[in-house]
């Protein structure tokens, strides 16, 4: 079959087709046969647009003009006046929200391809084990320029300038960390990557590494020429299998072609990068615990001061960045930093990585520029909450950081936003909840993990977790009073105050910010005993509608420990005290007899 | 079926490097530019999508396209993102703009090879890139 002449590309993602179906993509082929044009004009059902609030669409190629709301009924109008006399169907094109102008070239909307791609740019495209295709790519070209015509405090003054944050959470100034680094003098210096990516749900480091490994070694030999180290060690997590595996590749491919070791490119520079693992404590991503477990000790963290940059790895001035930093580096020398600052909000620089996961469409990796609202994330290009249900919150900085509601949705995200909505960039893992999870549980969650991977050092970090955990679990067994929520926050505060480091001065964020922001459904569970979500199984109670029930047995024979009785044909009964609430009988009856209350 | 590293001399000079950018571009393009132009497959294949079965899309395609006398370029690159839709591959037909397509098996790859590869004939399960890069 020859190629077609045009193709009407309807989207298939779940936001659109939950609308109507595959009704749109029938009709259009109807309306197509109808007008003896199927041999001519093709219909293709694609995945998600990210244009989910303005579908279902419709996409004519290669006429690149969108369609948005379009109702199976168009597909007439469509086929008619747009493929057969060429006329634009105008009330079906995309209206930008600020102008209301329509606009018809996918090219021109604001909506389309909010994202950019800056630290993933090289991710999908280049064959990470192959260094020539990287140096097709650009790869290298800026530490060129940096070994031959700049001096390092030009470097620097370049990285300040751009405004670059550090990515791994802290959102510390790169630029000025550099500086601090460098006027440190030692015979010996480090610079180390921080791959030690811990969050629940992230994985945007690990991706940077599998595909475009070379983007970091490249950073991290540019820092090395800007802070006068010649050791670059990156710490990563043996879980990462695939990631080690081709950062090796790349190391050693990098030291062949004379662009890591000694001397590089000719100019005299000696740098070269080795791979420290770690074992999949969380802690370890604290830099002064990442140190101690690179020196072969206990992954515990000390007090900063003194900073690494002063005393780090064995003593000596050592500069820490994660991952995404060091992906942002070339770009921003290659571009200049006024290109990187005029992407973002006035204090948040260039564009930040999420790892969409939850009850949201289209789970993965995206990256848009900083002061995107999270609207726009979950709605757009996350494709929308899954089942069209509704958005309750969004989990940002992981077990560090705090939930995201409603309220929230609009303001634009970049770091100093999300501190003042309570919660925090972190990695930029970003988990989505639907109105079905349970608030507490997911403070819950998120305690049981910090308690998990507390390292032991401090006190109130090891008890006061435990402790706070312990209230939780009373809460969502319904033995929770008024009085515990004021204990969950002042003891959460305590912990905040008087914990040795990150983990632990961060640790209550997921308590303090549910209880500020569903403070009601907290109240439910101790006043009440009703979890409003339906989740803690111990507030739950299984009820047979008697009017319902038909008295087929089916669910007293199903049931594991007997807890219903009845006879044949008589409405049966659900006793509370045996019941262990496994939800076999509501799964197994055919009535709707069995509610959850 | 993986490109070959051909050049393997070591950079002395900044000068260097670009000369050997410039190599490897016009190898990529020379190949582009002849009478016999290929295709190119990119298999996206990093933890997600090796997960979900890259792997044997990837061994597949390399063997069919053999079998079937195509001459195609077919790469192992790291995940394109679309963790929801893995595993992905790209075709890129020469002088077109890249197609990506999501959910990809062995029956998907076949109907890939058969139609878009051969044919250039669009088929369900495209993925629309909503994203701005900056190369």
């Amino acid at each position: 079959m020859a190629q077609k002449k045009m193709q009407l590309l309807v989207c298939g993602g779940t936001g659109c087709s939950d609308l109507h179906g595959d009704v749109i993509p029938d009709n259009l082929r109807l309306e197509l046969e109808a007008n003896a044009l199927e041999n001519d004009i093709q219909v293709v059902k694609t995945g998600c647009f990210g244009l989910c609030s303005f579908g279902p669409i419709v996409k004519i190629m290669p006429d690149d003009v969108i369609y948005t709301h379009v109702t199976p009924d168009d597909a007439r109008e469509i086929v008619e006046e747009h493929l057969i006399r060429g006329r634009k169907v105008e009330r079906l094109l995309y209206k930008d929200p600020v102008t209301s102008k329509t606009l018809s070239a996918s090219s021109d909307m604001s909506a389309y391809k909010k994202q950019l791609r800056i630290v993933l740019r090289n991710c999908g495209i280049i064959d990470p084990e192959n260094i020539e295709e990287a140096i097709a790519h650009n790869a290298y070209e800026a530490l060129a320029r940096v070994l031959t015509g700049m001096t390092p405090e030009q470097v620097i003054k370049i990285v300040k300038d751009s405004g670059l944050r550090g990515r791994g959470g802290g959102g510390f100034p790169t630029g000025l960390k550099w500086e601090i680094a460098r006027k440190n003098k030692s015979d010996e210096k480090y610079v180390v990557c921080n791959a030690d990516e811990g969050d629940p749900g992230a994985f945007m480091d690990r991706s940077v590494l599998e595909g475009d490994p070379h983007a970091v070694l490249e950073a991290m030999a540019i820092c090395g020429f800007c802070i006068e180290a010649s050791n670059g060690l990156i710490y990563i997590r043996a879980e990462y299998p695939l990631a080690v595996a081709r950062l090796k590749t790349a190391i050693a491919q990098a030291r062949e072609y004379g662009l890591l070791g000694e001397n590089i490119m000719g100019t005299g520079f000696n740098f070269d990068i080795d791979i420290r693992y770690g074992a999949g404590a969380f802690v370890c991503g604290e830099e002064t615990a990442l140190i101690h477990s690179m020196e072969g000790l206990r992954g515990e963290p000390s007090v900063k001061p003194p900073f690494p940059a002063e005393s780090g790895f064995r003593g000596k001035p050592t500069n820490v960045n994660n991952v995404e930093t060091f992906a942002c580096l070339s770009p921003i020398i290659l571009k200049g930093s006024d290109w990187f600052a005029s992407i973002g909000t006035a204090k948040s620089k260039g564009t930040k990585v999420f790892a969409l996961a939850g009850k949201i469409n289209n789970v993965g990796l995206i990256e848009v520029p900083m002061g995107t609202t999270l609207r726009e994330v979950v709605f757009e290009i996350g494709g929308g909450i899954r089942h069209g249900k509704k958005f309750k919150a969004a989990q940002t900085g992981g077990p560090s950081g705090g939930c995201l509601t409603e309220k929230h949705l609009d303001t634009p995200i970049d770091f100093d936003n999300l501190i003042a909505a309570g919660s925090m960039m972190g990695s930029g893992g970003l988990i989505v909840m639907d109105e079905d999870d349970c608030m507490v549980t997911v403070a819950k969650f998120f305690l049981e993990f910090t308690v998990e991977e507390s390292c032991g050092k401090c006190s109130p970090c090891r008890i006061g977790n435990k402790r706070l955990h312990e209230l939780l679990e009373h809460i969502t067994k319904g033995k929770g009073t008024l009085a515990d929520l004021d204990r969950l926050k002042n003891m959460s505060n305590v912990i905040k105050d008087t914990s040795l480091c990150g983990l632990g001065q961060s640790s209550p964020n997921p308590v303090l910010s549910t209880l500020d922001n569903f403070r009601e459904e907290y109240e439910a569970h101790v006043t009440m005993k009703k979890c409003p979500a339906g989740k803690c199984r111990d507030l739950m109670e299984y009820f047979i509608i008697s009017e319902n029930c038909v008295g087929c047995t089916a669910c007293a024979r199903i049931c594991p420990v007997n807890a219903i009785t009845g006879e044949r044909k008589e409405p049966h009964l659900i006793n509370p005290e045996i019941c262990i609430k496994c939800g076999a009988c509501k799964e197994k009856c055919k009535f709707d007899a069995i509610i959850v209350r | 079926m993986l490109v070959n590293q051909v050049n393997m001399k070591k950079i002395k000079s900044p000068a260097d490097l670009r000369k050997l950018k410039e190599d490897i571009l016009f190898r990529m393009q020379g190949k582009e530019s002849t009478s016999k132009e290929k295709v190119r497959i990119r298999v996206h294949s990093g933890t997600s999508g090796l997960a979900s079965g890259a792997k044997s899309v990837l061994d597949f395609i390399s063997t069919e396209l053999e079998k079937r006398n195509i001459d195609a370029d077919v790469f192992r690159t790291g995940d394109l993102g679309y963790s929801f839709a893995e595993p992905t591959i790209e075709v890129t037909r020469p002088g077109e703009e890249p197609v990506v397509f999501g959910n990809v098996d062995k029956l998907k790859a076949d109907e890939i090879i058969e139609r878009y590869v051969k044919n250039g004939e669009l088929i369900d399960g495209i993925l629309p890139l909503n994203y701005r890069t900056i190369i």
